[in-house]
């Protein structure tokens, strides 16, 4: 049989939970704030279709957010199981920024998420909208803390080690770690931009199946211009990140850059397979000194290669292809949210070739999300708390066949859910079409539905 | 008071506090995993009534586990990586059985309605699961961890326990949230889970110091067999008081429907409490002490001075939730 190494299952089964569970805290975090939206738009101008926009995407925000949740969950139970020297040798520092979560957002969000969601009927408007806010608020905070300790493991600050354990020094520093007014904005600004690209890209859905209400014009357009104002930002605080990378783990620049040697003036690598047996890219297409141009701001700038960093770099072929499919990714986003704009407002309407487009980039924001996080986590290879922990020191005694067990289980279950929640919101699109031709007899709207599967 | 003098104050909060919200837990989310449980034996009418009933409460109870597991793992580090190693497997499996429960409950409702079948299904599967899945891990720490056959018969059977446990509360907070047929069939339910959470109760009060002679001198020594004896006198009143008054029930005007809801987590919280006083001083059962295993005072000083900061808010939005959803449930709806 096979030997199979424990350290690599415990990262496969890490790597696999964390990957399921932020698709949906990454559409949740924004879409609470378009349903926010949605809801003052319908108090100042009374139209309903805001409305009408605002139940349908309550309900895809309930499925979202209970994904979430339970996926949730299971992180929390992971750093124990398979990750025991994480908190032995951090815990002072994950530990309180961990309780800080708990307490501040997760109890805000789930108590507030029954209000908003069940109790329309049941207070005041002005409480509804507060519920709404405050789980819009809670999601956020939420990602606050997460990406303040996220950031911290990259570039650790305000502590002290004594007797190998680290104690906390200084709690300013440690949240606002030198990397993570970056992280943070390149963050929220990704879940605005995956949340809106869903937003068109099941409107979009829904008007080709001739469901052109006002209400899913209104959410179409919502998405389609959110993503596109928020895209440019984006780029913009993705190089902001990137320069802050350069300063503080260079080595994870150079991987994402391909580059084997350091060099003055080195060439931005569109095309390449990094080979780590000859330590070079092999059938690499390359624009002349743009690189250095990009992150030093000179034709002829430094930049490190690989080599400064003998056995402290991360892996180079899956960084500087995690990179290249977050940064194509967004840059096709923004070639079709920019287009969805141009036709929705120049020519009141929007294509068919488009539409269909559109449709499966409903999900390019998970794409772009979870490839930058591939970046940023496997770029801070070999350690799990940069100078301080490596990952390899971090694993449980856990054997092998066990984490097989569990990782096993966990892939079916997620890739029953997947194809669940992504049948389901194509279905809930349809549906929400069908029932609104028919609104007196929701009965036999059911039945066309059902005669329609 | 020396305890405050030499500085162990703090950890014996968190552990308080930790303990505090498993107990929470196990009453809150208790109930909805009890409620999931026997929707089994509910009509498809009865079915959407009952996921009313929790509809709103459900996702908050289960942020308790994470405050529980999160305190134990900020509090004790090295205690939580002693427990959660020795718990792999249970753990992974209440974690499907949390996932799955969790998303039917959307999808039930959601997805196709030839499907909803199958998630009604998989919502008590996943009820189910998640009650043994805790009742098991129960009892290995109870156990010390023991890894033999006798040991894991044992286990699974204070697995049984606590799902009885669970049936027991979620019937009385359907017999507090429903009316008619329902709130019958929820009566009949409550009597039957009663007996095994009885059971339950005596089968862990009989082995928990026949395993351990700590404990079992911890109980039967003077003066603490005297001042423990109230515990599981008043908790057989508890008991016998609710089999009385379930015989009654429904009164007219539906009076003390509410009474069952109330016991049941009085004999919970009887029942926490003798576990509790039984392990203390230790987190790891005769393996680490709550001392021996916190982080450091400044990180867990300051976790503290947060909590003391949050848990009112957090208890009074809590109460508002309630208070908005009192009354008898009704169906889902979003508008």
């Amino acid at each position: 049989m096979m030997e199979l190494d424990p350290a690599l299952l415990a990262r496969i089964q890490f790597a696999t939970n964390i990957t399921f569970h932020i698709l949906f805290p990454s559409i949740t975090i924004a879409l609470g704030w378009v349903l926010l939206f949605f809801k003052m738009r319908f108090n100042a101008t009374k139209n309903e279709k805001w409305m009408e926009a605002y139940f349908f995407w309550t309900k895809i925000f309930a499925l979202c957010f209970a994904m979430g949740v339970v996926s949730g969950i299971t992180m929390s139970f992971q750093f124990g199981t398979n990750w025991p020297g994480f908190m032995e040798t951090v815990g002072n520092i994950a530990g309180p920024l961990l309780a800080y979560e708990i307490l501040t957002a997760f109890f805000l969000e789930a108590t507030f998420l029954g209000i908003m969601l069940f109790g329309f009927s049941r207070v005041p408007a002005w409480m509804h909208n507060a519920a709404t806010f405050l789980v819009a608020f809670g999601t956020t905070v939420s990602a606050f803390w997460i990406l303040a300790l996220n950031s911290w493991m990259q570039t650790p600050a305000g502590f002290e080690m004594r007797d190998g354990v680290a104690h906390a020094t200084d709690w300013f520093q440690i949240v606002f770690n030198p990397s993570f007014p970056y992280r943070l904005t390149h963050m929220l600004l990704a879940s605005g931009v995956t949340a809106s690209f869903l937003v068109a890209g099941l409107s979009a859905y829904r008007w080709l199946r001739h469901d052109r209400t006002p209400a899913v014009m209104a959410a179409l357009k919502t998405g389609v211009l959110t993503a596109a104002i928020l895209i440019p930002l984006q780029i913009f605080t993705g190089d902001l990140h990137g320069l802050n990378t350069l300063q503080h783990q260079p080595q994870k620049v150079a991987a994402m850059e391909g580059l084997w040697e350091t060099k003055n003036g080195a060439p931005l690598v569109l095309f390449a397979l990094p080979n780590k047996e000859t330590r070079q890219n092999d059938l690499a297409i390359e624009i002349p000194k743009l690189a250095s141009l990009i992150l030093t701001h000179e034709w002829d700038g430094e930049l490190k290669g690989i080599n400064a960093f003998e056995n402290n770099h991360p892996p180079v072929a899956q960084v500087f292809w995690a990179f290249r499919v977050m940064v194509g990714t967004g840059l096709l986003m923004l070639a079709v949210s920019w287009s969805a704009v141009f036709f929705l407002w120049k020519r009141k309407d929007l294509v068919k070739p488009l539409a269909y487009a559109m449709v499966p980039m409903a999900f390019s924001g998970w794409v772009a999300t979870v490839s930058g996080w591939y970046v940023t986590e496997i770029g801070r290879q070999p350690w799990l708390v940069t100078g301080v922990l490596k990952t390899a020191d971090a694993i449980s005694d856990t054997p092998a066949p066990i984490i097989g067990i569990s990782l096993s289980m966990y892939l079916t279950v997620y890739a029953v859910l997947m194809t669940a929640f992504i049948t389901t919101l194509f279905y809930m699109a349809r549906k929400a079409g069908q029932v609104k031709k028919d609104p007196l007899t929701p009965a036999s709207g059911q039945a066309v539905v059902e005669a329609l599967d | 008071m020396d305890i405050f003098s030499n500085g162990d104050w703090l950890p014996l909060s968190f552990a308080a506090l930790m303990g505090l919200s498993m107990l929470i837990y196990a009453v809150l989310d208790g109930y909805d995993l009890g409620v999931g449980i026997l929707m089994k034996r509910a009509t498809n009418d009865e079915k959407d009534r009952m996921i009313g009933s929790i509809g709103p409460f459900w996702d908050a109870n289960e942020t308790w586990l994470v405050l529980g597991a999160g305190l134990l793992l900020v509090a004790f580090p090295k205690a939580h990586s002693i427990i959660l190693s020795n718990l792999y497997l249970p753990v992974a499996i209440m974690l499907i059985g949390l996932m799955l429960r969790g998303v039917a409950f959307d999808f039930r409702a959601k997805a196709k309605t030839g499907h909803k079948n199958a998630w009604n299904n998989t919502f008590f599967a996943g009820s189910l699961i998640t009650a043994v899945a805790q009742g098991y891990m129960l009892g290995a720490y109870i156990l010390g961890f023991d890894k033999s056959i006798a040991a894991i018969a044992f286990s699974l059977m204070v697995g049984g326990c606590v799902a009885a446990g669970y049936c027991l509360i979620g019937a009385c907070w359907l017999i507090m949230k429903t009316e008619g047929a329902l709130q019958h069939k929820a009566i009949g339910w409550a009597r039957v889970s009663l007996w095994g959470t009885m059971l339950a109760i005596a089968l862990i009060s009989i082995s928990t110091p026949l395993v351990s002679e700590r404990i079992f001198d911890k109980w039967f020594s003077f003066p603490n067999i005297v001042l423990l004896a109230p515990i599981p006198l008043v908790t057989a009143t508890l008991v016998i008081a609710l089999e009385v008054l379930l015989r009654q029930l429904p009164k007219p005007d539906d009076r003390w429907c509410w009474v069952p809801f109330v016991s049941t987590i009085g004999i919970f919280v009887l029942c926490f409490h003798g576990l509790a006083y039984s392990f203390y001083p230790y987190i790891v059962p005769d393996q680490l002490k709550i001392t021996e295993a916190a982080s450091a005072p400044e990180s867990l000083m300051i976790i503290l001075m947060g909590a003391l900061v949050v848990l009112p808010v957090l208890i009074s939005y809590t109460f508002l939730a309630y208070k908005i959803f009192h009354g008898k449930a009704k169906d889902l709806s979003y508008d």
